[in-house]
């Protein structure tokens, strides 16, 4: 018996004596292992960025005879994209603080700016995209323009999909209120939300400004 | 007694569940935003006004990237070494050793393949 003191609490019964086949699991709090999971599949995502990143730095100079980034890119235009996509970021983060203050009313609108925010990101995106299209410069063009359009359409369609959980949460949170899982569910996408931001920094940078050098 | 500790032990821990991250504060994420700004503004200037040689400019504005993704760690994704104790630092320094090995790599070997296929009629001298 005095050995029992020094035992997991969970793996002895009421006598004192180890249990060596605990019939229930332990007890721990539900979702306690949601953000490091959640973490864990982001690491796995930025491995599927390095790998486009990585295709865009090999074929980003093959222009098979066909429009160079000089030609296509507007800076200006991409500056206002970039921008669009901090501002979300930090109306996010300002989200997230009305949270921890249990602030429904402020929680909801700080995630309709961020949500409108990824919107116009989304919206410039689509016309840059559109109006690329339109000069003829396809992903079928040349491997530069694969592997911009796949790079580039690969965030464009993780920030849609961020939108789309947005608007879910809000919803849920307006049904639901602030409880434990929605907060641990609007903390996961303020990771993801981020993390995108983070992967814009690269994509700003080696595809639009680098392209400009070339 | 020792199952009462446990189960106060329990209980504190449920109470403080969630609340073990590091939250941040309006000041940190201004400081966050003001600094990714100004890491944003002064490529883009380098870049448009063409005040610098072009190789020194990409120098540059990769060393303006890596600190404004530091930025973003620290301030938006408020990494740090206690995060889910050490395991979020630990998954990301791996991922980082991966990423830096897969495009390092990458573009190592297309590069090397590149110079070395380019000229057609040296391999036929050759062969």
């Amino acid at each position: 018996m005095s050995h029992a003191p020094t035992l997991n609490p969970d793996y002895v019964d009421e006598t004192g004596r180890p249990i060596f086949h605990p019939v229930e699991e332990p007890h721990h709090p539900e979702g306690h292992s949601t953000m490091l999971g959640f973490w864990m599949y982001l690491m796995s995502d930025c491995l599927i960025f390095a790998i486009l990143f990585a295709v865009y730095a090999v074929l980003g100079g093959n222009y098979a005879a066909g429009p160079a980034p000089k030609d296509l890119f507007d800076l200006p235009l991409v500056a206002v994209n970039t921008s669009m996509l901090l501002f979300s970021s930090i109306t996010y983060g300002f989200a997230m603080l009305a949270m921890y203050r249990n602030k429904v009313a402020q929680t909801q609108a700080w995630l309709a700016v961020t949500g409108l925010f990824g919107l116009c990101f989304l919206g410039i995106e689509l016309y840059e995209f559109s109006h690329m299209i339109h000069l003829g410069a396809t992903p079928q063009r040349s491997g530069f323009l694969s592997a911009f359009f796949i790079l580039v359409g690969t965030h464009g369609l993780h920030v849609t999909f961020g939108c789309i959980w947005l608007v879910t949460l809000m919803i849920q949170v307006g049904q639901k209120g602030l409880i434990q899982a929605n907060k641990r569910r609007l903390m996961c996408l303020s990771l993801f939300w981020h993390f995108l931001d983070v992967i814009w920094i690269g994509v700003f940078t080696f595809v639009y400004l680098f392209g400009m050098l070339r | 007694m020792s199952a009462e500790a446990h189960n106060e032990h329990a209980v504190t821990h449920e109470d403080h569940h969630g609340d073990d991250h590091d939250h941040g504060t309006y000041r940190s994420y201004l400081i966050g935003f003001g600094l990714s700004v100004v890491l944003t503004a002064i490529p883009f200037w380098l870049v448009m006004a063409g005040v610098l040689a072009p190789q020194l400019t990409g120098l540059i504005i990769t060393g303006f990237a890596v600190v404004q993704i530091v930025v973003h760690m620290i301030f938006f994704l408020h990494m740090n070494h206690r995060s889910e104790g050490g395991w979020n630092m630990l998954a990301l320094i791996f991922t980082l050793v991966i990423v830096v090995i897969a495009v390092a790599g990458s573009v190592w070997v297309m590069y090397h393949l590149n110079t070395n296929m380019m000229p057609v009629h040296d391999m036929q001298v050759m062969g």
